[in-house]
């Protein structure tokens, strides 16, 4: 509702202008303008300029100056602190700070006495160009762009005079061997670039440290196992025994870690899955389809692997099938049997790539 | 006539006259009906306390042999290691169906665990309540725990045993200022999801060098000050990004303001 009386839809004036419109008040109430726009818009000028309470009152001036006075003192102290703290604190002290717990005395008031010493330099600075150095709004116009006349004249003859006086066009040797010059340097950095990517995998992806009659030992302790030692519901992380002749542990470690399991032989549905492992007892690729984190959680009673990552979920009674999650692929299962003296060893090594996919892995 | 008389011919009377019956009845009962007979003189044996206790508290579920029924699983073989772990931190008797039986406080004395324990373990050879010097992690090697946990625990109870979750609402619980006892327990029997662990997998000594790491993080002063939990890049990027940037932003927008 505006003064002039007028509740909203009903219209008080109509603007006649073609194109333009004028500016409105926002209390005129419904005015229908033509949809154009005014030739010029007025220029709504800076904010009025409200003043500081250090401009007008020499009290708050005061009062400004020691605070930023107080500030800088602060800095001061504390850097003298730290250089006391750094000498006179015994670096194995704890303390119990409120809200922290017991932490190291050291690098607390280390780090505190720093922080202050800093801050307070800036923080003084920054309160001393708030409140006492000069806020006037000032407009610094923009020079023209275009260069004077004489100065583009003068560009223009430097440049092709410099090019003369060059000898380029006089010296065709020097033109031609400045070609080769400019344009072979770059393959300097072209070619470590692309063929210095790392050396070509070949069949590292596709194979592991496992071979046939490999033993399966523990980790960490690389220990082989009985099968008499692993009971129903247990779980063993393993590694091939061979690991111990690996020139790189880590990396031959990442594709060959195995996770044993053992089972009710009933629980177990594909025959495919009974027959690879022995009695009840399977090994499963730790290394999960996904993008390769190690599959270790087993849940005991659901016979669920769970990856931490991407929380893929694979059912170890249906041979590692892929249950939930953004695996595509279950686990791949390593054959194994047991030995002439009861221990658990390879059958054969990995029927197919372990780990997540990539392109020449294919179907197998 | 008193007025007690002249309202003998009132409906409510007789009601009323039922009520005093009752309860007279009743009282007189209480005081004069005989004693129940103990059946059984006080029980001497550990594991007939056991099994009284058990009948009352376990049977519904367990089955009154501990057979096993629908609500619950079979007790033959689990061993007295199981009994003192699950009613020892409280989780046993389950308080409702759920798809993990949470911590709760124990609901029995050191010795009805006890009796229940030896009772369960009379019905079937199972893993025992373990030695209290080989479980308390006292003499342990910490580095050797520490590297065995990480191997075998750590991706379901965090690198630090701070606990984590499975799948569908199941989760490793914490293991901060757990009973040394109670680890080893749950080791060798592997509770729930957990898997087993049993003495030729992880031997005992292994065993008491896991404790002992666990131990270790519960008293060790943290000397960077607090650890949030030890949950690592989740709890600490929420430090980060609430007062580490909350800070930064405060400070932009005091930086952008005009003085008073």
């Amino acid at each position: 509702m505006s003064d002039n009386g007028t509740p909203h839809g009903e219209v008080v004036g109509q603007d006649s202008d073609a194109y333009g419109a004028t500016a409105v008040r926002l209390d005129q109430g419904h005015i229908e303008g033509t949809g154009g726009l005014p030739e010029r818009f007025e220029n709504p000028g800076l904010p009025a300029h409200v003043a500081r309470m250090a401009d007008h009152d020499e009290k708050a001036a005061k009062r400004a100056e020691k605070q930023v006075a107080t500030l800088f003192g602060l800095s001061s102290l504390f850097t003298i602190v730290f250089v006391v703290a750094f000498f006179a604190i015994d670096r194995e002290s704890t303390a119990f700070i409120p809200g922290i717990g017991r932490t190291s005395l050291y690098n607390v008031v280390i780090g505190v006495c720093m922080a202050i010493a800093l801050l307070g330099v800036g923080v003084g600075a920054v309160h001393w160009a708030k409140t006492l150095m000069p806020d006037e709004e000032s407009v610094e116009y923009r020079h023209t762009q275009r260069a004077s006349d004489e100065d583009r004249r003068r560009v223009v003859s430097e440049l092709t005079q410099g090019g003369t006086k060059a000898q380029l066009g006089r010296r065709p040797l020097i033109k031609y061997s400045l070609l080769g010059a400019l344009a072979l340097p770059p393959i300097t950095l072209i070619v470590p670039l692309a063929a210095g990517l790392g050396p070509v995998p070949k069949d590292a992806l596709s194979k592991t440290m496992w071979k046939k009659g490999d033993r399966l030992v523990r980790d960490p302790e690389r220990t082989p196992i009985r099968a008499d030692q692993v009971t129903i519901g247990s779980v063993f992380h393993v590694l091939p025994e061979s690991i111990k002749d690996s020139q790189h542990v880590l990396e031959d470690k990442a594709k060959a870690a195995v996770l044993l399991m053992r089972l009710n032989p009933e629980d177990i549905k594909p025959q495919k899955e009974r027959d690879w492992g022995h009695e009840g007892i399977v090994a499963y690729s730790k290394i999960c389809t996904h993008v390769g984190c190690p599959v270790g959680l087993y849940e005991q009673q659901t016979h669920h692997l769970l990856c931490p990552c991407h929380q893929s979920t694979f059912d170890v009674t249906q041979d590692c099938k892929v249950i939930f999650g953004p695996a595509k692929r279950p686990l791949p299962q390593l054959k194994i049997t047991v030995d002439s003296e009861g221990y658990l060893v390879a059958d054969s090594p990995f029927r197919e790539a372990v780990g997540p996919s990539f392109w020449e892995r294919g179907h197998a | 006539m008193n007025a007690l008389a002249a309202r003998r011919r009132h409906p409510a009377a007789i009601a009323l006259l039922l009520l005093l019956g009752l309860v007279v009845t009743g009282v007189a009962y209480s005081f004069l009906s005989p004693r129940q007979a103990d059946a059984a003189p006080a029980a001497a044996s550990q594991i007939q306390d056991g099994k009284k206790l058990f009948l009352a508290n376990c049977a519904t579920c367990h089955g009154l042999q501990a057979q096993g029924t629908k609500a619950g699983p079979t007790l033959a073989g689990v061993g007295a290691a199981s009994v003192d772990f699950q009613v020892g931190t409280g989780r046993m008797p389950l308080a409702k169906p759920d798809v993990q039986a949470p911590q709760k406080k124990a609901q029995f004395s050191d010795e009805e665990i006890a009796a229940l324990a030896a009772y369960v373990a009379s019905l079937a050879p199972g893993p025992a309540v373990p030695d209290a010097d080989a479980s308390s992690g006292k003499g342990g090697d910490v580095a050797k725990g520490a590297e065995l946990f990480r191997v075998n625990c750590a991706m379901c109870h965090n690198f630090a045993g701070s606990g984590g979750a499975l799948t569908r609402g199941k989760y490793a619980p914490s293991l901060r200022n757990v009973e040394g006892k109670h680890i080893y327990e749950a080791m060798v029997t592997g509770p729930q999801s957990m898997p087993v662990f049993n003495d030729t997998n992880i031997d005992p000594k292994s065993k008491n060098d896991i404790v002992a790491y666990l131990h270790a993080v519960d008293t060790q002063e943290n000397v960077g000050g607090m650890n949030l939990g030890n949950l690592g890049p989740v709890s600490e990027g929420l430090f980060v990004w609430v007062f580490g940037l909350g800070i930064m932003v405060a400070f932009a927008v005091w930086l952008g303001k005009k003085a008073a």
